[in-house]
């Protein structure tokens, strides 16, 4: 019964990895993968060379390490008022408007952002213009993406996140939270003294596997809202998109396959690092 | 409960309630404006810009989407049938596989399951993963290709996994064996009856995955009869001059072009919102599931 899912994950995953040589090849589509021949590492030299690997791979970093910091102490945050909500009706509301984002793809999320925030039509806009103030053209200016791409990541998924924590909070033995009150706590303290500490397995579970995408972030959501706007490529470049365009738009497949190769290298280093600090830290909770 | 109630401190309810209620306005107020803004008529919008209710109600946008819907149908068909197949093969096959990793019997099975994760850690990278596509298993423009990548997601067979073996204690599957059960008929007639709870939401987690995709479209199918409702979407949204089948009619002067955006955005997104409260609390069994431990 494993053969299956066995044969599937042999053909798309594993035999791709083969692939990975194609990053020190000069590839021709003709000749195929192993057929086509050696450039050592011409491809790695370019990158390197044009400064681009300093600026994807800073920005993949710093986007995701930003984003998964707040995804986490949004949903931790969110998750806490949520369990102190009594009444179902507001709960259940609140929740399912909290959780509807996670259900829609990014291509609706862009055209949300249009709607929003279009210089001509933008709802951000024709407030600003009621109140006599000058129109903002967000597409064409960078430095609104950054404080914009983290907000739209949590509007996004802190709705799944909180459910995650809330799941967490929820399954606390009640008579911690009795046994603290008959000591004398207040709310605070039980949050910061109770809840928070008991959270901690659940969180580091999450940022583990969160750290995993850290160098492969969202390239739904870059892809989707900026696309291949030029003005905003140095603030919004990360490796997935310029992976991307030098496989569909330039059919730089060295380019392309080297770039690739980087990334994963990258990303087995983190998950490692991160696994193996963790594994000293509390052996339980590590991934493996 | 009592304690519970004693315990209440107002003023951080008051707290709670107020920042609670704000998020949630603010994660759903882009809903309202999109669709007040595919009601909206096009001049009113060129006038006067989107806002959160209807300007000049009209029906033009989706008038004119569905005066030719020949497009929007054969997308909605393509959407459908990946959706429902894949959704379908592909919790069978995970299930499969989550069973034989959860039998203690399976002597390699942590192997297995390292063979599954291995994948997530590391891959071969987009390119040689296009060229194995399109060039070794020649499946470009087929609609195999739309199916079978976005098929598993290793966190669900693993999810499985811990579902299984939080609900069928292995006794009962050794019992079953004595009785003369072969493993298939165990498989059909115990396991996955009982695991109806996790097929559900993973079902539903699987089942959104391929209703949201459009990058698998993007990347591997460029004839117009595969392309499913995202995609289509996802062009529509991103060239000013629409998708070609939409040009041809697109020299009438009326041709609502910025509420069309919205009310496509709606025709693809609509059906995900109209189940959503119905099926909402499968997904949230589906994520407490997965949060007790993966």
């Amino acid at each position: 019964m494993f053969i299956p899912i066995a044969v599937y994950f042999l053909i798309f995953a594993y035999a791709p990895m083969a692939g990975v040589v194609m990053a020190f090849k000069d590839f021709n589509y003709r000749d195929g993968i192993f057929g086509s021949p050696w450039n050592g590492f011409q491809n790695f030299e370019y990158f390197f060379v044009s400064g681009k690997a300093w600026i994807v791979t800073r920005n993949t970093i710093l986007y995701n390490v930003v984003f998964l910091s707040l995804y986490t102490v949004f949903s931790i945050v969110t998750a806490i008022l949520l369990s102190e909500i009594q009444k179902k009706f507001f709960k259940r509301i609140t929740q399912t408007f909290l959780f509807l984002p996670y259900f829609i793809s990014w291509v609706t999320v862009s055209a949300f952002v249009y709607n929003f925030l279009n210089y001509e039509y933008g709802i951000v806009n024709v407030l600003l213009r009621q109140f006599g103030l000058d129109a903002v053209d967000i597409y064409s200016t960078s430095w609104y993406w950054f404080l914009l791409l983290p907000f739209l990541y949590v509007w996004k998924w802190v709705g799944y996140g909180s459910i995650l924590y809330l799941a967490a909070i929820v399954g606390i033995d009640q008579e911690i939270y009795e046994a603290a009150t008959i000591d004398g706590a207040n709310r605070w303290q039980k949050i910061t003294r109770i809840t928070i500490p008991l959270l901690k397995p659940t969180m580091i579970i999450l940022i583990l596997l969160g750290l995993g995408r850290v160098m492969r972030g969202e390239f739904d959501m870059f892809y989707q809202l900026i696309g291949n706007n030029g003005s905003l490529m140095d603030a919004t470049d990360i490796i997935d998109t310029l992976v991307f365009r030098s496989l569909v738009n330039t059919q730089d497949f060295g380019m392309a396959a080297s770039v690739g190769f980087y990334q994963s290298i990258l990303t087995l280093i983190i998950i490692l690092t991160a696994n193996h600090l963790v594994r000293r830290y509390d052996k339980d909770h590590a991934l493996f | 409960m009592n304690a519970k109630k004693l315990n209440t401190s107002p003023l951080f309810s008051v707290l709670a309630y107020t920042i609670v209620g704000i998020l949630s306005l603010i994660t759903f107020a882009p809903f309202i404006v999109l669709i007040a803004g595919s009601f909206s008529s096009e001049s009113a919008v060129l006038r006067e810009g989107y806002w959160f209710w209807p300007r000049d109600f009209s029906f033009d946008a989706y008038a004119f989407i569905f005066r030719y819907p020949a497009e929007v149908l054969s997308a909605y068909r393509v959407s459908i049938i990946i959706t429902v197949v894949g959704t379908v093969v592909g919790l069978l096959v995970s299930t499969m596989a989550a069973y034989v990793l959860y039998r203690k019997e399976v002597k390699y099975r942590n192997a297995l399951a390292f063979f599954l994760f291995f994948t997530t850690l590391f891959n071969g990278g987009l390119a040689p993963f296009y060229i194995m596509i399109t060039k070794y298993l020649e499946l470009k423009n087929t609609l195999g290709v739309l199916i079978l990548l976005p098929m598993f997601n290793v966190m669900f067979i693993l999810i499985l996994r811990s579902f299984i073996r939080g609900s069928i204690p292995e006794p009962l599957i050794e019992s079953a064996k004595i009785d003369g059960a072969g493993e298939y008929r165990i498989f059909f007639q115990m396991v996955l009856p009982l695991s109806k709870p996790a097929l559900a939401s993973i079902g539903l987690f699987t089942a959104l995955a391929y209703w949201n995709d459009w990058w698998t479209a993007m990347m591997f199918v460029d004839k117009d009869h595969l392309i499913p409702l995202q995609y289509m979407l996802y062009k529509m949204l991103s060239s000013v001059n629409m998708s070609s089948a939409m040009a041809q009619y697109a020299g009438a002067i009326d041709q609502p072009k910025e509420t069309f955006k919205l009310a496509m955005t709606v025709i693809a997104t609509g059906p995900i919102l109209l189940l959503f409260p119905f099926v909402q609390k499968y997904f949230v069994k589906g994520v407490t599931i997965g949060a007790v431990k993966g």
